[in-house]
């Protein structure tokens, strides 16, 4: 139905008490999402949105029987709390937080690797969605999803939710939708997702929305090629993008002439991956590649 | 964020790296008064943020006080052309005139982080004074690297290792490398670069050249680094965005943008292009947008004489449309608008924002999709020109 997600699915909201901790609470809740606690440090008792609020992530769990944690954290303070969850036992753990220092992703990186069991996704990304289990760990709009038979894999946010949308409105659907961030080091990368998509029935293709900076896609590409047994449509952001100016993500930035949008779209393209070049028609597109 | 040579210097002497010894210049007066300070010969380097200086003649040898006043004269308060600067050049304000040193090799150090090993490497060559991205085409084989495990930090066998490999004098050369990854991680650079590395006659080892880029992320835990910003050296549409918190890259287009998140940002710059137009910029307001950032991103937008159309592009998550809708409006109230606005809003709260943009008696015009805001730009700058 999905990946990552399923119906024991039982959400923490790590900031809970903050700005858009509190926002996106809401928003997730109204989504359908089974948001069952909260974690802000001094703040347990308090409640949000009717959420009971805990001291620490070993206390929510403890109570609330938490499975999967949202971070709202700011950045200064966000791998503590990807750490926390960790130790907690939290098996998914989707950090929102932009702006988290190269280094300190590094050292949650090297640490993930004696926790092969814990998927991190992001951070500086919108977080993942599922609608077919109506569960929502992250900022997108809701309304924008169906439930349907493609999987989205996306290093941005707002260009997935037009990648999202336009499925939407081409009929189509999506069984679950993953932002993996636009810094240098994400928590999860394209791989690590198409091998989840390569074993979901209900998933029948997927959309891989890259961008400038880093060799993520071309890896992608081969893996694709040598592994995956589904159809893929591709979308390169930044083509128009000068070497040596980070665009807004501080992974998007083509230096020393690599992680060029021409580099990446040849890659994905010799590996007989469809690369669309408008992004107005690529809900159109992906319903005629994919025949369906 | 990037420095200046001088500034990398400055930090290379906290962290026990040799340098030559020098004076930074901002005037010919200044360099002769080094000059009385440090002896002849020196070396008068052009203090300007591009790669390619020795070539494009911003490094330069004097042997007598008469040679050093023509070199400073005709160096300061110009412009240096290099082949990372762009056809204007960037103009030289500061020099550093350093003590001249007799080469007998030159080395190559450098230290990035490796994206896809997620661990710093560190790199010598034996080939140094050459740009890495030329060695790495032309004798990758002379390129030795050594991934260092973020837990353990750079251990003493790599730093010995990559030293004989390299035919560096390994007791000297392994300290060095040892406090190059020791700045790296103290000050969260993205990358360091000692190119040259040289052998004096003495037999002593020299960073003759130093460069250092810093992970903007981290930049809030080290405010000495920030203080070393130029704002000269930045565009300065650029240098005003960085105030707001916005990530704005200018560009040489006449079509102005203004998006939520970097990636629909590059894709929005990107659609420009394919209809027929040219992107002026980009500009992402970020997540966490408020009216403030929208109001000064606009004005930006609004002060670039190249922009003949501006397009906004929302699509709404943690920015919400209403938010972006006000931060228009007000931006309205103070500036003059006398080009035309396509507002393309989608997403959180969008039905409140087009609503309020409706009723502000200001005159969008208003594309449903992207498809036809691309349509409409085409359409717009058309009919204008």
């Amino acid at each position: 139905m999905a990946i990552l997600i399923n119906e024991n699915t039982r959400v923490l909201v790590q900031g809970i008490t903050g700005k858009e901790g509190a926002f996106h609470t809401k928003q997730m809740l109204a989504y359908g999402t089974k948001v069952v606690a909260g974690v802000t440090p001094g703040k347990g008792g308090q409640r949000v949105e009717d959420v009971p609020v805990f001291n620490t992530v070993e206390a929510a769990v403890k109570e609330t029987g938490a499975n999967a944690s949202v971070i709202f954290v700011p950045a200064p303070f966000a791998c503590d709390a990807i750490y926390e969850a960790v130790d907690a036992g939290i098996k998914l753990i989707v950090c929102i937080t932009e702006g988290i220092p190269t280094l300190d992703m590094m050292k949650v990186k090297r640490y993930l690797e004696g926790h092969p069991e814990v998927v991190v996704i992001g951070p500086n990304c919108p977080g993942l969605i599922c609608p077919p289990f109506k569960c929502k760990m992250g900022i997108m709009p809701g309304h924008i999803h169906t439930p349907g038979p493609i999987g989205v894999i996306s290093r941005s946010g707002t260009l997935t939710y037009e990648v999202d949308y336009q499925l939407t409105l081409a009929g189509l659907g999506q069984t679950t939708c993953i932002g993996i961030g636009g810094d240098q080091i994400p928590g999860t990368n394209f791989i690590d997702l198409l091998k989840l998509f390569n074993e979901d029935e209900e998933t029948k293709g997927v959309v891989m929305v890259g961008e400038i900076g880093g060799t993520a896609e071309e890896e992608a590409a081969e893996w694709i090629k040598a592994n995956f047994k589904k159809p893929v449509v591709a979308f390169i952001a930044g083509r128009t993008a000068p070497p040596g100016k980070r665009m807004g993500h501080a992974g998007a930035i083509i230096s020393g002439g690599q992680g060029t949008a021409e580099s990446k779209m040849a890659a994905l393209r010799a590996a007989g991956i469809f690369v669309a070049e408008d992004l107005g028609t690529l809900g159109q597109t992906v319903k005629e590649v994919m025949g369906l | 964020m990037k420095v200046h040579e001088y500034q990398a210097k400055e930090l290379f002497e906290q962290f026990g790296i040799p340098i030559p010894e020098g004076k930074l210049a901002n005037s010919c007066e200044e360099v002769m008064a080094a000059i009385e300070e440090l002896g002849l010969p020196v070396v008068i380097k052009a203090q300007i943020q591009a790669g390619g200086r020795g070539k494009a003649g911003g490094v330069k040898l004097a042997k007598t006080k008469e040679e050093a006043q023509e070199i400073a004269k005709n160096m300061l308060g110009k412009p240096l052309v290099t082949h990372q600067t762009g056809g204007q050049g960037k103009i030289v304000r500061k020099v550093l005139v350093e003590k001249a040193a007799d080469i007998k090799k030159e080395y190559y150090v450098g230290m990035v982080i490796d994206r896809a090993q997620r661990k710093p490497v560190i790199m010598v060559s034996p080939a140094g004074g050459m740009e890495i991205e030329e060695l790495a085409q032309e004798k990758p084989e002379l390129i030795f690297k050594e991934p260092i495990d973020p837990f353990l930090g750079l251990l003493p066998f790599q730093a010995r290792k990559l030293s004989f490999k390299a035919e560096m004098p390994v007791r000297e050369a392994a300290k060095i490398l040892t406090s190059l990854y020791k700045l790296f991680i103290a000050k969260d650079c993205s990358l360091a670069e000692i190119n040259p590395l040289i052998l004096t006659s003495e037999g002593n080892l020299l960073a003759i050249d130093a460069k250092l880029n810093f992970d903007d992320s981290a930049l809030y835990r080290h405010p000495d680094v920030k203080e070393m910003l130029d704002p000269l050296e930045l565009d300065p549409l650029e240098y005003e965005a960085m105030k707001y918190h916005l990530n704005y890259v200018r560009l040489d287009g006449n079509v102005g943008i203004m998006v939520n998140g970097a990636g629909l940002a590059m894709a929005t710059m990107d659609v420009i292009k394919l209809a027929g137009a040219e992107p002026a910029n980009f500009l992402d307001v970020g997540g966490g947008a408020n009216v403030e950032m929208i109001t000064q991103g606009f004005k930006i937008l609004l002060s670039d004489p190249n922009v003949k159309l501006i397009f906004i592009n929302i699509f709404g998550g943690i920015l919400r449309c209403d938010v972006l809708a006000q931060g228009v409006i007000e931006a309205a109230k103070q500036v003059e608008i006398n080009i035309p606005v396509l507002v393309r809003l989608e997403g959180t709260n969008v039905e409140k924002g087009r609503q309020m943009l409706n009723e502000s008696g200001l005159n969008f015009i208003v594309a449903k999709d992207i498809s036809e805001a691309a349509k409409k730009i085409v359409e717009t700058l058309g009919t204008k020109e």
